[in-house]
């Protein structure tokens, strides 16, 4: 689960981080207020999205007076945010205002799991300000990594060596940057954080370390210990579709496509898609309805599938293993009634009672397409998707 | 004959008495699977039946227990997330060195501590988020459907379930048996790799060729290629599932997320192809390829 920077850095405030000071504004008039507050002669008006590459996107913007802040967050509060993460862009629902702050030189901190080593790992550069994607292709060795043992946490020896190869000399701003180390891989375990990044780690003109951004994301797997933090999600940040299949306890992703895909499992759904690439054509989605694939849930798949306009034609493609083929075929027969299906439905089936399952399909009176095996659905879906079928 | 298990395992079911727990140990029983014993804490004394009443398992409240009075030497488990790690860690304190587990959604920072703490212990463990284990037609310790796999010498391992029963099953309709199956789950902090698995298969006198299921995310798939490269000289079959999947999107799967600019399928595909494996492009080649390169060595 992603949070925005606002929510992440009033995390960063309980645990003791430095953080700009700052205040949320959700219009032009509040904005205002804000930066009269704050009282800098500048402030920043920083877009509350999820996503990276904000700056970039024109979502983070100087104002040198309180109604220059009000007029940039009225021309972002409402609008959507198009980044390199999220073309379609992302809705802005409030923005951050915070004091100026003196910049003398940017770090890059990032902290997450290593799955090579299946440990956390401390990722810090000098060359802060960057994506830290492009600092690992273009210049691997500005980025100095130091791995946390789970038994025992970072060790201040370890922060120490960071800070000495990032150049830091100076006694004070050491024992800053230990502390801001130690204090983040704390966090990352109380949490059960997947991700913390301070993009930059920002030391001032006046030789203090600020965390000028802040981000966090969480295992969901973990939010059930956390129900504080549950509450944090900001739901408007997530697809339509995509939010509608959580409610059903689907794992749906949109894509870009125009062949809806139905699936049984993670890794037959992803492997369908490509088998669909493959021959030509474009997937809509990923979508894995799990094992069981009952009634209710494939219905609710045909009805996520359908209410996206692209879709031209869709591929079900099912491995019944413990479930019986013939259950799932009356599964999708029900389903597809319940629904009103007014595109191409091609089915793959393939398993137990495989059989029984393709006549009843046959003899359901639906317009099915059936595939004999994978990569005929998929061609199949291709063609009916160009109307060729 | 096989890795990890075979007709005189004996398994304990920890969770045996959950609904989950009870299906599927009843269609491990039916497979011929030996489950010797289940736990569930507080319903030690217990008899489990299943179902239809054909079987009946003594439950006991801790694994120590089981162990000592059953001889369990592998585990498969069954309980929710929050009790996973949990439950690992107690089978191994007990002294078992084969522990499947089943459970899908655990946090991850559970299994990177359980990682740390079995580093060094000689424990395998298989999972989470993973059909499990099979031997076939000897032992199946695990959530696959049997009947779909036939005992023969070619080993499977695989992050996906439904891509498992796709491999096996084009293998079995072709008259090609498995020797072991293993699903690794489709976590990012897996108990057991591929290259661990590859390396098993490689060790196995009676394997003669392996089927390598990969997906995007990490770099497991990279590591048993390098493997694969210097020390593998059986046919490698491989396929990675994800070439479509934009980064920075997690495929169902917990694991399956290109991010950081790691773990996309092109590069794994390139990694096994350089290390000498059959690289499929679709699953639906599995079985073709497998069924090639057996001829071209000789072994069918």
């Amino acid at each position: 689960m992603k949070i925005h920077e606002y929510q992440a850095k009033e995390i960063f405030k309980k645990y003791g981080l430095p953080v700009p000071r700052g205040i949320v504004a959700h219009d032009a008039k509040e904005a205002e207020c804000a930066a009269k507050e704050l009282g800098t002669p500048v402030v920043v008006v920083k877009a509350q999205v999820h996503a990276g590459g904000r700056g970039k996107a024109g979502g983070v913007k100087l104002a040198k007076s309180p109604e220059e802040a009000g007029k940039i967050a009225a021309e972002m509060i409402g609008s959507r945010l198009k980044t390199y993460q999220n073309p379609e862009g992302l809705p802005i629902n409030c923005v951050l205002i915070e004091e100026g702050v003196n910049i003398d030189k940017e770090f890059y901190v990032g902290l997450t799991l290593d799955r090579e080593v299946s440990r956390p790992v401390f990722m810090v550069s000098a060359a802060g300000g960057m994506e830290i994607e492009e600092i690992a292709k273009t210049n691997p060795e500005l980025i100095i990594k130091e791995h946390v043992d789970p038994a025992i946490g970072l060790l201040p020896y370890q922060a120490r060596k960071i800070a000495y190869k990032i150049g830091l000399t100076d006694r004070k701003l050491v024992s800053q940057f230990v502390k801001i180390l130690m204090t983040l891989s704390k966090m990352y375990f109380d949490l059960d954080a997947s991700l913390i990044e301070i993009n930059p780690l920002v030391k001032t003109k006046e030789d203090n370390f600020i965390c000028l951004d802040a981000k966090i994301d969480f295992d969901d797997n973990a939010l059930y210990r956390h129900p504080d933090i549950q509450e944090l999600e900001d739901t408007t940040q997530i697809d339509p579709l995509e939010l509608e299949a959580k409610k059903w306890d689907l794992n749906y992703v949109r894509l870009d496509g125009n062949i809806g895909c139905m699936v049984n499992g993670a890794g037959l759904a992803m492997a369908t898609m490509d088998t669909i690439k493959f021959y030509g054509g474009e997937p809509a989605n990923f979508l894995d309805v799990g094992g069981t694939a009952t009634v209710e849930r494939v219905a609710a798949a045909f009805r996520l599938l359908l209410s996206d306009p692209k879709v031209k034609a869709i591929f079900v493609n099912i491995f019944g293993g413990i479930v019986r083929c013939d259950r799932i075929a009356g599964g999708i027969i029900e389903a597809a009634k319940q629904v009103d299906l007014d595109r191409p439905l091609i089915v793959r089936l393939e398993g137990t009672n495989v059989e029984l399952g393709r006549k009843m399909l046959e003899e359901s009176g639906l317009n099915i397409i059936p595939a004999k095996d994978m990569a005929d659905g998929a061609q199949k879906a291709v063609k009916a998707a160009k109307g060729e079928l | 004959m096989s890795v990890l298990v075979n007709k005189n395992t004996k398994v304990v079911v920890q969770g045996l008495t959950g609904k989950e727990g009870s299906f599927h140990a009843k269609q491990c029983l039916d497979y011929g699977t030996q489950i010797v014993a289940g736990v569930t804490p507080g319903k030690g004394g217990l008899i489990w039946k299943d179902d239809e009443g054909k079987y009946e398992v003594p439950v006991f409240n801790t694994v120590e227990e089981a162990v000592k009075e059953t001889g369990a030497d592998a585990s498969l488990i069954f309980v929710p997330p929050a009790f996973a790690a949990d439950a690992i860690m107690e089978a191994a304190d007990a002294g078992i060195k084969l522990i499947v587990c089943i459970t899908e959604g655990i946090p991850v920072n559970d299994m990177v501590k359980v990682k740390r703490a079995l580093e060094g212990t000689g424990v395998r463990y298989i999972g989470p988020n993973c059909p499990g284990i099979i031997t076939p037609e000897e032992c199946k310790m695990g959530i696959m459907p049997g009947h779909i796999f036939k005992k023969g010498r070619v080993g499977i391992v695989s992050r996906s379930g439904t891509l498992t029963y796709e491999a096996a099953y084009q293998l079995t309709t072709r008259g090609i048996g498995q020797s072991t199956v293993i699903g690794i789950g489709g976590d990012p902090v897996p108990g057991t790799t591929h290259r661990e698995a590859v390396e098993m298969f490689n060790n196995d006198p009676d394997t003669d060729a392996i089927v390598l299921i990969g997906e995007i995310g990490g770099t497991m798939e990279e590591e048993a290629a390098e493997y694969i490269k210097e020390n593998v000289e059986k046919p490698v079959v491989a396929y990675i599932a994800g070439v479509t999947a934009p980064p920075g999107r997690r495929m169902g799967h917990a694991g399956a997320i290109i991010s950081g600019g790691k773990g996309d399928a092109k590069s794994k595909m390139e990694a096994l192809r350089a290390a000498g494996a059959y690289v499929c492009n679709t699953p639906a080649e599995i079985g073709e390829m497998m069924e090639k390169a057996l001829k071209e060595r000789g072994l069918l």
